[in-house]
């Protein structure tokens, strides 16, 4: 109902019963302290806040934080359709996206807002798996959603639900950053892309396939904190969303203003995502992803880095797929492969440096660039 | 068996390669036809594979880069008529008309709706909302999409459904490649023909090739390994000096194709006296229309006083002209590559199309622009 939204006492039952207990209760019972991720393993988060769940419940006009001396700050606005998809739902990807975008930065997430956005006439039961969806995928990280705004517009005017979340983290380990990247650092991707872009789209157009495609949407900081705790040397970690790990990687290259040199039968694709971009004449690569990173690591460090990654529930699948500044050394392993040179006139110059080169299954490079021009409208 | 893998072996692809490379007495001019050929050659690097040995040219089947700018043009006015929902392929939404494209039209507030499947046009007839609309479907496509839009008809007849309607669109395989070949001014030495269409056809419909022209054919499929295999049977034609039409495709496509699909387009479709194709103009025989005892589900009957009005104005030079400096009409003749036009990749690109050849996946333009040079 519009109502829900006036600001009056429909709005305040909507926060009350619906958001703020299947927030904090469901998952913490009514006498916990520290609210929902505080019962995990990351309790250490929430008291290095020094905040409980029945000071946020006070409704005050904003959370009051001790922050630590280094945080991260980001947002993002989520509008995925459809709002719930296998491995996933609009909740919780509103969670993982920005933890994963704190979790990069070598920031462990603590706080997060939560803002709605709800068409008139969405059905309770979908706000109420939503929130738990939210509420899960807090507690697996230890973040804690410390103030939040909803309101609701007239039917017809959203599309069901939008969700904005900002995230505070702490910087444990500082330095990451994509200008950090350096000729010899190796490409590693923590699990097999493509998934969520796939998974979204076989759902939204209606394609069916003979196993339905799940979405890798998961909370990444555990993952990030194993890596970076190992002492292993890190130049910069990016999750590969919109534009897939094609846009990390030319993201990359320009930063670092060096040509990278991917194998592309080293990158992990899952076995139905082969075949959905087969059927759309898409590529894995460029689809999002919601749970994968890419990391640029130092030479010395490749090895280590796999195994750790290896040894974590979400980077079993992970892989060393490539090199920044590799490309001499690809092109001439097959010469044969090298492309014709010149053009007939006009085209494309591309004698610039920070390309990204794909080095194909029968041994031919081609550039790897951006996504362009695919209708991809709300993955996320 | 995985399909998209067992096609793809780097060993046999290797082999097959080096096979031809062997064999091939004097460079080779080879035209695939099929867009989704010339898709496979860019995204796999089979011309660079086979450099210097293989010349492949690129042909006039991708079904949305033949569209020419004055067809985009009627489909936009159908859209904008009052009570009308054009339902349309994705790929059609981009193609620049000569002052619109659908999808900026449907930013406007026309109703245009994208679908994967004729069928889905029933979807939006069936729901009570669009009882008073009038559905036309943008119909487009070779033989190979001919009888998806013919299965619809019979679907819409039998449901007694009354307010679909269809903007055929649909053309055949043959006569273009007829028009390359009698225009005399080309290199081709053979053609690959196309996988998907041949399932329907079956390979009668390329006997000009060999026996009234004495160039090569093959029809091939879609995988690396079809098309090289293809592209070996090919090679040993020109070779031998007898030229034939072969299929390398035989676990798709059998000698006289789909008799069904071919009885359905044959029940509502009929040969128009002449099409226009974008870079080619007027190609007689080369286009289909619904056959007159179905005429009531014909949208260019329904709006044939606003199609006329188009017509004058096109014929009359005022609309429907192609940008002088795009050469997709010379690239779907064979006889420029993407690389050889001015606008490609500066002017036009995926995001900003200039031609129809950059819209579409299968449309050489846009795979030269995704698979390109470093």
């Amino acid at each position: 109902m519009l109502s829900h939204g006036g600001g009056g006492k429909e709005t305040s039952e909507l926060i009350g019963s619906i958001i703020f207990n299947g927030l904090y209760r469901q998952n913490g019972g009514s006498g916990d302290k520290y609210g929902p991720g505080c019962r995990n393993r990351h309790k250490g988060s929430c008291r290095t806040a020094n905040i409980s769940w029945q000071k946020i419940k006070l409704l005050e006009d904003a959370a009051v934080l001790k922050s630590p001396q280094s945080i991260a700050f980001t947002t993002d606005c989520f509008t995925v359709k459809p709002i719930f998809f296998k491995g996933g739902d609009i909740g919780k990807l509103s969670v993982a996206g920005t933890v994963n975008d704190l979790s990069v930065m070598g920031a462990r997430p603590l706080f997060l807002s939560l803002g709605f956005i709800i068409e008139e006439g969405f059905a309770l039961a979908d706000l109420k798996k939503i929130i738990k969806g939210i509420s899960e995928e807090s507690a697996k990280t230890g973040v804690m959603v410390v103030t939040g705004d909803t309101k609701v517009v007239p039917a017809g005017k959203a599309d069901g639900i939008f969700i904005s979340t900002s995230g505070i983290g702490e910087i444990l380990y500082g330095g990451l950053s994509v200008y950090n990247i350096a000729t010899g650092d190796i490409i590693i991707v923590s699990g097999n892309v493509g998934d969520h872009g796939a998974a979204i789209m076989s759902r939204r157009e209606g394609i069916e396939m003979d196993v339905e495609i799940e979405s890798d949407c998961a909370s990444l900081w555990d993952m990030i904190d194993c890596v970076l705790k190992s002492g292993i040397r890190v130049s910069a970690i990016r999750d590969a969303t919109r534009g897939g790990l094609a846009a990390v990687l030319n993201e990359w290259a320009t930063a670092a203003v060096a040509d990278i040199c991917i194998e592309e039968d080293k990158i992990p694709v899952n076995d139905a995502v082969k075949g959905f971009c087969e059927l759309l004449g898409f590529e894995p690569y460029q689809l999002a992803c919601e749970g994968r990173a890419v990391f640029a690591v130092k030479p010395e460090f490749a090895g280590k880095a796999l195994s750790v990654l290896k040894s974590h529930p979400l980077g079993k699948n992970a892989g060393i797929i490539g090199t920044v500044g590799g490309g001499n050394s690809l092109v001439t392993e097959t010469p044969q492969a090298t492309r014709q040179a010149g053009h007939e006139g006009g085209g494309i110059t591309s004698g610039y440096t920070g390309k990204v080169i794909l080095k194909g299954i029968y041994g031919i490079s081609r550039l790897l660039d951006y996504p362009s021009g695919e209708l991809l409208p709300r993955i996320c | 068996m995985q399909l998209y893998s067992d096609f793809k072996m780097k060993d046999d692809i290797s082999r097959l390669a080096s096979i031809i490379s062997a064999e091939v007495e004097k460079p080779v001019n080879i035209m695939e036809i099929c867009g989704g050929h010339t898709y496979s050659i860019m995204k796999y690097g089979l011309n660079i594979l086979l450099k210097d040995k293989i010349n492949f040219l690129h042909g006039p089947g991708c079904p949305v880069c033949v569209m020419p700018v004055k067809r985009i043009d009627e489909a936009i006015a159908i859209a904008d008529s009052p009570g009308v929902i054009l339902a349309a392929y994705g790929d059609m939404m981009r193609v620049p008309g000569t002052d619109s494209s659908l999808i900026k039209e449907r930013a406007k507030g026309n109703d245009i709706r994208m679908i994967y499947s004729p069928l889905d046009v029933i979807k939006i007839a069936e729901d009570k909302n669009n009882k008073d609309k009038k559905i036309v479907f943008f119909a487009i496509g070779f033989e190979t999409t001919t009888p998806m839009t013919a299965a619809l008809l019979e679907e819409v007849i039998a449901k007694r459904i009354n307010n679909v309607f269809i903007y055929a669109n649909h053309v055949l395989v043959p006569p273009p490649v007829n028009a390359i070949l009698d225009s005399g001014d080309n290199l081709i030495d053979g053609f690959i023909c196309p996988g998907h269409v041949s399932v329907i056809t079956g390979s009668d419909i390329y006997f000009d090739i060999p026996h009234k022209y004495h160039k090569a054919a093959v029809i091939a499929g879609f995988e690396p390994y079809d098309i090289l295999s293809g592209t070996l049977l090919m090679v040993r034609q020109i070779n031998e000096g007898r030229p034939a039409v072969e299929i390398a495709y035989k676990r798709a496509v059998k000698e006289d194709g789909n008799k069904k699909a071919q009885d359905l387009v044959n029940k509502y479709f009929t040969v128009r006296d002449e099409f226009e194709w974008r870079g080619f103009g007027n190609i007689p025989k080369s286009g289909l229309r619904l056959r007159d005892e179905f005429k009531s589900f014909d949208a260019e009957i329904l709006f044939k006083d606003k199609l006329k009005e188009l017509r004058l104005k096109s014929g009359a030079g005022q609309t429907g002209k192609e940008n002088a400096l795009c050469k997709c009409g010379e690239i779907l003749k064979g006889k420029s590559k993407p690389d050889g036009c001015p606008l490609f990749g500066k002017v036009c690109n995926p995001e900003n199309p200039v031609g129809a050849c950059m819209v579409s996946f299968e449309g050489a333009c846009a795979a030269y622009y995704k698979y390109r040079d470093f």
